[in-house]
């Protein structure tokens, strides 16, 4: 196949770090091409520098065969190359459509066709399989709609070439499904795309070619077919370390005392009242759809939303949460779906963001021990895997899934007794998540609870003990460990979907 | 990942870090003056003076940072240095008791800092409006207290403690400078409170998140401010041994100024207190070399507001650089 696309000897470094190193990169006319490699090995960088949001140091780009230089990503727009942003390109204070329409508004003389934009929303959002409004305003989605709202965004442009940065990372199984007969209808019209994603089931199901990034070099560029998840798993690793999640029993098993118990909990925006428990030393998971309150249970005890019936009890003492603080002081931490606007103070630096919890606890005398500081920072850098060139750099500058990690890692020095988890893994690659699988369960091995929600079915069934179905705002079952083990993947699937 | 850190580039992050702005205008100006005024500029009694002037501002600055830095701007700190000095120097008249002046004017801008405080956190009215409105209150409970007539102060010991006294050759008024910006320095930068303000103006709801009470440090910041304006007050009513109404009238602006000069991001999440002292002396230069320069009094308000935006300007320059908008990595090509 012809490629239209071709990036040669692609050379970038940030502050005389080399990021890109001889990066060769083609694209063949309806053809997806993943783009695979661990947390900060280059891939958003590359695609960037793709669609002209960076500039490459060194190296060519033609498109068509004839070297293009973008100046700018309205530069190459131009040129019919979108994408998808792993970081979202939405402006939160405007509604959906006018987000999708943003510098692309359609005008009926010299004013705006609201009427015209709300309808071609809507059956962009139609064919992604959802159904809300293009009226909201963005700041006020779950990020899994933010992100449908991103790709409807992209699509609503008719690219020639489309970049798909992660556009997964907070999707669930069946919104990924109507995603990806999207992408096979835009192939079918002689769209390119690349996509990215660290799920490497998906990959191999989407694409045609697989371009594996390690450490800012190509290592590996092969048609899907000839490869399996364990090859992609060892080339962006190195070696044959193969980290597939499964379950292993646990060191202390959950004991019989509640931790928490939530009673007839009646929570705004659900219809039903919900009760359930956690005991000391469990690990408990949500499985539900987008949409279907898994969210909505999680803020309420975090107390971001209110509920107006119903009881709160923490280590056998009722509670009232009416705000985050009274959920801090109760002994609650809540690792947020969204790390950009509720996890991460993106100006600062990682370790300052790392250690926001705890400051007042690593104090000596009233001063904060920096030592100390730099010591516990450090520990979670390495535990993590967190790819920085030094705790001391700007957060925003690391790659989305190093961003996720510290996210992780900065509630769990916080040492809550009740830690929950809103798709603690978004984004962050295959290797790290066998680390964190590991990190969720020590930390309720010594006796504390975790009540974990995401939209990865299979690293659920590695992670909880316990699992409640949740499904339209209604808890609809329940399976223990013993029953985990003798289901599949797809059962649970069927059970979330009702 | 490779540390390949070439040494020019450390150095210049370093520099942008420190944001150095500040001070190579500072001397830049200041030689400027110095080769163009000579010894009317550069004597001894000229630069103490200039200390004398700008304590007030530089104090009021330390505080300004901290409110800058949670996200909130405090409009109302001249009226509270006012109403502070109103009442430091009717409380001195009643009484002539210095430690009862001194709680008087104090609990003046603990009293409006509270007020700001409650109103910007409980009512949810915008910063900005709370203390515009409260800039207007304050300022009017100044002049109603004695009906706009001065008091002036007549306890010398006062007098020279918070205003006209030297000690060791230099005015009392520069310690106050120091004791205030090394109190403000270690708040911000050594203990957690530094940090959860920071956090607060960088990112509300991830400090709120992270189990910090976002509400309590934005009073405390409006309390903090409060009660550093009525100290200025009282080092205003020192120095001119009278309690007036219209004292600090316009300081706000300085302060902003002074403060944004010194490398605190309007935006709050970033906050450098000594750069804000810094930036207040830059003003205090300015000001005083035009005067001594024989600038009319519009000549020096059209100069000094140039100026300020020039410096803002080539500061912002800088912090686009910090935070890396691709300013850096679209060099290439
Ligand atoms: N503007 C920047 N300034 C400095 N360093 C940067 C910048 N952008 C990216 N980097 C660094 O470049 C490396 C590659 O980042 P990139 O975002 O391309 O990774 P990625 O492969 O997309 O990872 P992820 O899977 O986590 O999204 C990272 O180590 C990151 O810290
Ligand atoms: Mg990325």
């Amino acid at each position: 196949m012809k490629p239209i696309l071709e990036m040669k000897g692609i050379d970038k470094s940030f502050n005389g770090i080399p990021v890109l190193q001889k990066i060769d990169f083609s694209l063949g006319e309806g053809q997806v091409v993943a783009l695979v490699g661990g947390n900060g090995a280059g891939k958003s960088t590359l695609m960037k520098i793709l669609t002209g949001v960076y500039a490459r140091d060194s190296g060519r780009i033609l498109l068509n065969g004839k070297s293009v230089n973008f100046s700018s990503y309205a530069d190459a727009n131009r040129y019919g190359l979108r994408m998808i942003f792993q970081e979202l390109s939405l402006v939160p204070t405007l509604a959906v459509y006018e987000n999708i329409f943003l510098n692309n508004e359609i005008r009926k003389g010299f004013t705006l066709d609201k009427n015209k934009m709300i309808a071609q929303t809507n059956e962009l959002l139609e064919s992604l399989g959802m159904r809300f409004s293009p009226n909201v305003i963005t700041a006020g989605l779950d990020v899994g709609y933010q992100q449908m709202t991103e790709i409807a965004k992209a699509l609503s442009a008719k690219a020639k070439i489309l970049v798909l940065d992660e556009p997964t990372a907070s999707l669930s199984d069946s919104e990924v499904k109507v995603l990806f007969e999207t992408i096979r209808n835009l192939k079918t019209q002689g769209v390119s795309m690349v996509y990215i994603s660290h799920r490497m089931n998906e990959i191999l199901e989407i694409s045609d070619q697989v371009t594996i990034l390690k450490d800012g070099k190509v290592v590996a560029d092969e048609s899907a077919k000839n490869l399996t998840v364990a090859d992609m798993v060892s080339h962006m690793l190195g070696g044959s370390a193969e980290k597939r999640f499964a379950w292993t029993p646990r060191k202390n098993p959950p004991t019989t005392e509640d931790m928490l118990v939530v009673q007839e909990l009646k929570i705004n925006g659900l219809d039903t009242p919900i009760s359930f428990n956690v005991k000391k030393g469990e690990v408990v998971g949500i499985a539900g759809l987008m949409g279907s309150g898994r969210t909505e249970i999680l803020e309420t005890l975090f107390g971001i939303r209110q509920y107006t019936a119903g009881k709160i009890a923490v280590d056998g003492e009722e509670v009232k949460i009416k705000n985050v603080s009274d959920a801090v002081n109760a002994g609650i931490a809540l690792v947020p779906e969204d790390r950009r606007t509720q996890g991460l103070v993106l100006t600062h630096t990682v370790k300052h963001n790392a250690i926001l919890p705890v400051l007042n606890r690593i104090k000596s005398w009233v001063m904060i021990d920096e030592k100390r500081a730099d010591a516990i920072v450090n520990e979670k850098v390495s535990e993590l895997n967190v790819k920085t060139d030094s705790i001391h750099k700007t957060i925003s500058l690391l790659s989305g899934g190093n961003q996720q990690k510290v996210v992780l890692g900065k509630w769990l020095s916080s040492e809550p007794k009740i830690l929950l988890l809103d798709e603690p893994t978004a984004g962050i690659d295959i290797g790290a998540k066998g680390e964190i699988t590991d990190i969720i369960r020590n930390f309720a091995d010594t006796g504390n609870s975790v009540i974990m929600v995401s939209s990865e079915l299979v690293e659920m069934m590695a992670v909880c003990d316990r699992i409640i179905i949740l499904c339209d705002g209604k808890i609809t079952g329940e399976y223990t460990r013993e029953n985990i083990a003798d289901i599949t993947e797809e059962v649970l699937q069927n059970a979330i979907q009702g | 990942m490779q540390f390949k850190v070439n040494s020019f580039t450390d150095f210049k992050k370093r520099l942008f870090s420190h944001n150095i702005i500040v001070y190579i205008a500072l001397v830049i100006i200041f030689a400027f003056f110095a080769l163009t005024l000579g010894s009317t500029f550069v004597s001894v009694n000229n630069i103490l003076n200039i200390t004398r002037q700008t304590a007030m501002i530089s104090i009021m600055a330390v505080a300004m940072t901290f409110v800058i830095s949670a996200g909130l701007i405090d409009l109302s700190i001249g009226s509270t240095a006012a109403m502070s000095a109103m009442m430091v120097s009717v409380i001195l008249r009643e009484t002539n008791s210095i430690a009862l002046a001194l709680a008087g004017g104090i609990a003046v801008g603990v009293v409006v800092g509270l007020a700001n405080g409650l109103l910007i956190t409980k009512a949810k009215i915008p910063a900005f409006l709370t203390t515009l409105g409260m800039m207007g209150i304050v300022r009017g409970f100044a002049m109603w207290i004695t009906n706009t007539a001065a008091v002036p102060i007549l306890n010398p010991n006062f007098n020279f403690i918070f205003g006209t006294g030297n000690i060791a050759g230099i005015p009392v008024l520069l310690y106050w400078t120091v004791v205030f910006g090394a109190v403000g320095y270690f708040m911000l930068n050594k203990i957690p409170f530094g940090k959860h303000v920071l956090a607060t103006g960088g990112n509300e709801t991830a400090a709120r998140f992270s189990g910090v009470n976002t509400d309590r440090i934005k009073i405390a910041v409006m309390v903090l401010s409060g009660a550093f304006a009525a100290f200025a007050g009282i080092l205003y009513a020192g120095r001119m041994q009278a309690g007036r109404f219209t004292f600090g009238e316009g300081d706000e602006l300085s302060v902003i100024a002074a403060v944004i000069i010194g490398g605190t991001s309007m935006a709050g999440g970033t906050g450098a207190i000594i750069g804000a002292i810094t930036g207040s002396f830059l003003m205090g230069i300015i000001n005083n070399g035009l005067i001594l320069a024989g600038f009319t009094v519009s000549q020096q308000m059209i100069i000094r507001g140039a100026i300020i935006i020039l410096a803002v300007a080539i500061g912002s320059r800088y912090s686009h650089f910090k935070s890396n908008k691709s300013a850096e990595s679209r060099k290439a090509n």
